[in-house]
C-alpha cells in the first residue's frame, strides 16, 4: 500500500507541478498566442464534443492505425529477410539507403499525384514513412542474432520458420520493439501533416483551421488533444510491448536481482 | 568483400533507376505524374547550375544542423542525469511519456503565430522533435546496463562519475549513437517539413513552390536532393558510429562476416 502510494506520487508530482507552473505562469497573460491555461481549459469541452470526436478524431486515428500496422507487417517482413541474408543486404541496402533518406512529408505531393487527396493517400503517406525505422531496427536486430546460438541452433538441426520463430525474432524483438517506438511518433507527425495538406476532417486539419481563424485557445486544445492521443497511443504501445517482450523484461529483472 | 558488396549495392542501384526510367516509358504509369529516370537528371542539372538553389540548400542545412546540435546536446545531458539520479526516471517517466508523442507538427500553428516563416520557426519544430528520439534511445541504453557489470564497478568502489563513464557510457553509447543518426534523419524532416508547410526559406519551400507550377521533374529532381542529403548525412553519422563503437558486437560482427 505505502509503495503504490510512493509510486503514486512519483508519477503525479511532476505533472502537477509543471501545470501549476504553467497555470501560474499564464494567469492574467494578455499575450494573445499564449491564453490562460484557465481559458484554454474553459474552451475544450466546447471545442471537442462528441460530434467532433466522431468526425475528426476517430478519421485520423484510422488513418494512423492502417498505415502503421502496414508499415510494421512490411518493415519486418522485409527486414527480416535482408537481415538475414548477406548477399540481399548487399543488393539492396544503397537503393533502401536512399528511399529511407528521403524525408517522407516531400512525397505527400508525389503520393497526392497517384493516390488523389483521399484516405488512400494519408495511409500510403503514414505507411511510406513509418515503415523505414521499423526495417532498418529489424535488420540490425536479425544481423546481431548471437552467433553461438545460431551455430546451436544450426547443430540441433532447428531451420525454417521454428528458427524464425524461436531464435531469430524473439532476439530481434527488442530492437524490433525500439523501431515500432520510433515509427509511432513519426506516423503521428505524418498523419497530421498529411492532414494540414489536404482534408476535409482529422485532427490536423482542425488545428490549421483554427490558426488560420486566430482561434488561438481553440488551438491550444488542438495541440492537448494531439498531445494526450500521443500519451494514449505510448501507453498502448507499452502494454504490447510488456506483454510480447515479458521474457525479456524478466530476464533482465532477474539478473538484476541476483547478487 | 567489400568490393564484392560495393558491386552488389551498385547493381542494386543500377537497377533501381532502370526501373525508374523504363516504367513510365512502357506506359505502366502516366510519364506527367511519373518522368523517366532520364528527364528527372535533367531536371536536376537545372537546379545545379541555378544559385538560388545553393541558397535553399544553405538555408536548409542551416536549420538542420542548428537544431541536431541543440537537441543532441540536451537529449544526452538529461538523459544521462535522469537515468542516474535516483527516483528521478520515475518522476519523470509520466511526464516524458506525455511530451514526448506530441507531434511537433502539432506546434506548426504556434511557430507560424509566433515566429512566421523563419528560420526559428523551423529551429523549435527541428528541436522539439529530434530531443526525444536522443532522450528515450538515452534512456534505453542506460536501462540496457548489465547489472553485474554495475554491481561489480560498485563493490570495487567506483565512484557515480566513474560509473557514469566506464560502465554506462559505453553501455548506453551504441543507443546513443542510434538515437543520434535516428535524430539526424528526423531533424531532416522537420526542417522540410517546416519549410514545406510553413514556407520558411529551404528546399522545402521550393519543392512547395515546384509542386504549385505543377513542374512534376523539377519536384522529383528537389526530392532526389533532399534524399541524396538525408543519405549523406546517414553516412556521415554511420562513420561516426563505427568509429565510436569499433570495439562493439555488431560493428565487429560485420568486418568479421
Amino acid at each position: 500500500m505505502k509503495r503504490l502510494l510512493r509510486r503514486l506520487v512519483l508519477v503525479l508530482a511532476l505533472p502537477a507541478l509543471l501545470v501549476v507552473v504553467w497555470w501560474l505562469a499564464s494567469d492574467g497573460s494578455t499575450d494573445v498566442f499564449w491564453p490562460p491555461l484557465r481559458t484554454i481549459l474553459r474552451t475544450f469541452p466546447d471545442v471537442w464534443t462528441a460530434d467532433r470526436l466522431r468526425d475528426d478524431v476517430l478519421p485520423s486515428i484510422w488513418r494512423l492505425v492502417a498505415g502503421y500496422a502496414l508499415a510494421a507487417v512490411v518493415g519486418v517482413a522485409a527486414g527480416t529477410v535482408i537481415g538475414s541474408y548477406r548477399r540481399v543486404r548487399a543488393v539492396c541496402e544503397p537503393v533502401l539507403e536512399f528511399l529511407r533518406a528521403v524525408p517522407p512529408p516531400v512525397l505527400i505531393p508525389v503520393i497526392m499525384l497517384f493516390a488523389g487527396i483521399g484516405d488512400t493517400m494519408k495511409v500510403t503517406v503514414i505507411a511510406s514513412g513509418c515503415v523505414w525505422p521499423i526495417l532498418l531496427n529489424t535488420v540490425e536486430g536479425v544481423r546481431a542474432v548471437d552467433p553461438v546460438m545460431l551455430e546451436t541452433a544450426r547443430s540441433y538441426g532447428i531451420t525454417g520458420p521454428s528458427r524464425l520463430r524461436n531464435l531469430v525474432l524473439p532476439s530481434a524483438g527488442p530492437q524490433i520493439f525500439a523501431g515500432l517506438r520510433q515509427a509511432l511518433s513519426l506516423g503521428i507527425i505524418l498523419m497530421v501533416i498529411s492532414e494540414m495538406f489536404a482534408a476535409s476532417n482529422g485532427i490536423g486539419f482542425t488545428i490549421v483551421q483554427f490558426q488560420r481563424s486566430f482561434a488561438v485557445p481553440d488551438m491550444w486544445t488542438g495541440i492537448l488533444v494531439l498531445g494526450l492521443l500521443g500519451f494514449v497511443l505510448s501507453v498502448v504501445f507499452q502494454l504490447v510491448e510488456r506483454r510480447v517482450l515479458a521474457w525479456y523484461h524478466g530476464l533482465r529483472a532477474s539478473a538484476r536481482r541476483s547478487p | 568483400m567489400r568490393l564484392q558488396n560495393a558491386a552488389l549495392g551498385a547493381a542494386g542501384f543500377a537497377a533501381f533507376l532502370a526501373l525508374g526510367e523504363a516504367v513510365p516509358r512502357l506506359g505502366l504509369v502516366k510519364e506527367e505524374y511519373f518522368p523517366p529516370t532520364s528527364r528527372i537528371a535533367r531536371a536536376l542539372a537545372d537546379e545545379l547550375s541555378d544559385g538560388t538553389f545553393w541558397t535553399a540548400l544553405g538555408d536548409t542545412l542551416t536549420g538542420w544542423a542548428l537544431g541536431l546540435a541543440i537537441a543532441a546536446s540536451a537529449g544526452i545531458v538529461i538523459g544521462v542525469i535522469v537515468s542516474v539520479v535516483p527516483y528521478l526516471r520515475e518522476a519523470t517517466a509520466s511526464t516524458i511519456e506525455f511530451l514526448r508523442p506530441i507531434p511537433s507538427v502539432a506546434l506548426i500553428p504556434l511557430a507560424v503565430l509566433l515566429y512566421g516563416s523563419e528560420l526559428r520557426s523551423v529551429l523549435l519544430l527541428v528541436v522539439y522533435a529530434s530531443f526525444w528520439q536522443v532522450l528515450i534511445q538515452t534512456l534505453y541504453g542506460v536501462q540496457d546496463v548489465d547489472p553485474v557489470a554495475d554491481e561489480t564497478a560498485r563493490s570495487y568502489g567506483l565512484g557515480a562519475w566513474a560509473r557514469i563513464r566506464y560502465v554506462l557510457w559505453p553501455t548506453a553509447l551504441p543507443y546513443v549513437m542510434t538515437g543520434v543518426r535516428l535524430a539526424a534523419a528526423v531533424a531532416l524532416i522537420l526542417a522540410i517539413t517546416g519549410e514545406l508547410v510553413i514556407g520558411a526559406p529551404g528546399l522545402g519551400a521550393r519543392i512547395a513552390v515546384a509542386q504549385n507550377s505543377q513542374a512534376v521533374p523539377e519536384m522529383y529532381a528537389l526530392i532526389v536532393v533532399t534524399g541524396v542529403l538525408g543519405l549523406l548525412i546517414n553516412v556521415g553519422a554511420r562513420t561516426v558510429e563505427r568509429r565510436a563503437l569499433a570495439w562493439h558486437q555488431s560493428v565487429r560482427g560485420e568486418v568479421a562476416v
